[in-house]
């Protein structure tokens, strides 16, 4: 598949596009886009896991690496309307924490299992990430807007994942996303520790993941 | 150049979203009169606009021939629902209503499922129906309401022609995908959206 120029380019229209807008329209409903917006993309445990479901689609290729942006955003949403509806969903932060460790496991060791135990993995991640933020949504936004932020940003993430995988057609891109992964697998095992889930860590994963790396080639 | 004017006209179409202005039960004021409030009210109302161009999705998905069909249903339906809202609208449509309607024809998109014609614009004239009664109850206190009808339902008709046109002709895989994504994404905003309604 070659790449074109607009579906490069795409992607950042609509990333640079709403910080253009906030700063010339103020008022409630706009602020509502752009909380919803920032909600998927301040936290770092979202991001991480978000990005290496992309990065494992990629892996996976065809047809996973297409089935995933179609899918995953409904089943999230789902978890997200029965967070917004009450529905208690117990040991959210765990479970998200989990998916990190999971994801990037998978990522790390490029495993291959039947398509719908993929599936059905990321699916149960993506209720527990939905729900999380479901009942973490300010009550008093407007609804339709907040939505769209938060479904825009979820899925600019996997997307994101996607474009940083398809460096796997390359033998070295290939070791490289098995060692983001094994750093997301890292900071997975941080959270689910209780750790910060801010910038630092992500550095200490990496580190200790890349440490971990080397020490691996040499022994081999 | 297909391939590029898709693109342009999905990030125009984001961007109207992002800067889309209060949606109200109020017309906005253009400062050109009704028929240009009306004109600009489906563009700024996300409510209405996003299942409105994940019918269009879906149409132009299922090939030129349904395309001109939901071109002449939708609007069609959307006019004929805002003057029956305008004239009686005593009860307002649910907010859960509207919800599952756009979650339902968002998942039709994502599915890219192959339809029969009477099917999709049964779901057309159904959207279009719902849609203009609770536009045209919003509108029945308004000065000038038959121009903002009028006004709605040429702006859906040029939604519909311009995105459903674009759509009908694409071929390559990866740009129906992101068709089928656009859905997703309208898809899972439904369902946030029926999850907020049973908040308030």
């Amino acid at each position: 598949m070659r790449l074109r120029p607009s579906i490069i380019l795409l992607p950042w229209v609509l990333v640079l596009w709403p910080t253009g807008a906030s700063a010339h329209i103020t008022g409630d409903q706009v602020g509502g886009f752009v909380s919803g917006f920032e909600h998927p993309i301040s936290g770092l445990d979202h991001i991480v896991a978000m990005v290496s479901v992309g990065l494992w689609g990629a892996q996976l290729g065809a047809p996973a690496i297409w089935l995933l942006p179609v899918t995953f955003p409904i089943v999230m949403a789902f978890g997200g309307m029965l967070g917004l509806m009450g529905v208690p969903l117990p040991g959210t932060e765990i479970g998200i924490a989990l998916s990190a460790v999971a994801l990037g496991a998978m990522v790390a060791t490029e495993a291959r299992p039947p398509l719908w135990v993929a599936a059905v993995l990321v699916g149960i991640f993506a209720i527990f990430h939905g729900h999380a933020h479901g009942t973490e949504l300010p009550p008093d936004e407007s609804g339709v807007l907040y939505s769209m932020g938060f479904v825009i940003a979820t899925g600019l993430l996997h997307l994101t994942g996607i474009a940083i995988g398809l460096i796997h057609r390359w033998p070295s891109g290939e070791m490289i996303l098995r060692l983001g992964g094994a750093g997301v697998a890292a900071a997975g095992g941080w959270f689910l520790a209780g750790g910060e889930a801010d910038l630092l860590t992500l550095i200490r994963a990496g580190a200790a993941a890349t440490g971990g790396w080397f020490l691996a080639l040499a022994g081999s | 150049m297909h391939r590029m004017g898709i693109a342009c006209g999905a990030a125009l179409l984001l961007a109207g979203f992002l800067l889309a202005t209060p949606a109200q039960a109020h017309l906005m004021n253009s400062g050109f009169g009704p028929f240009y409030d009306g004109l600009a009210h489906p563009l700024l109302s996300p409510e209405d606009l996003l299942p409105a161009v994940a019918m269009t999705l879906l149409a132009g998905l299922g090939g030129a021939r349904e395309g001109r069909f939901v071109l002449a249903a939708l609007p069609g339906a959307w006019l004929v629902g805002m003057l029956a809202g305008w004239a009686i609208g005593v009860p307002a449509p649910p907010a859960w209503l509207i919800a599952v309607v756009t979650t339902l024809i968002g998942a039709l998109v994502a599915g890219d499922l192959r339809l029969p014609l009477a099917v999709v614009i049964a779901v057309a004239a159904a959207l279009g129906l719902l849609h203009g009664y609770a536009n045209g109850r919003d509108l029945a206190t308004t000065t000038g309401a038959l121009l903002a009808i009028a006004g709605i339902a040429c702006s859906l008709f040029a939604v519909v022609s311009l995105l459903a046109g674009q759509v009908a002709v694409v071929r390559a895989q990866w740009a129906r995908l992101a068709v089928r994504i656009s859905g997703s994404w309208i898809a899972a905003i439904g369902m946030l959206m029926l999850g907020w309604s049973t908040r308030s």
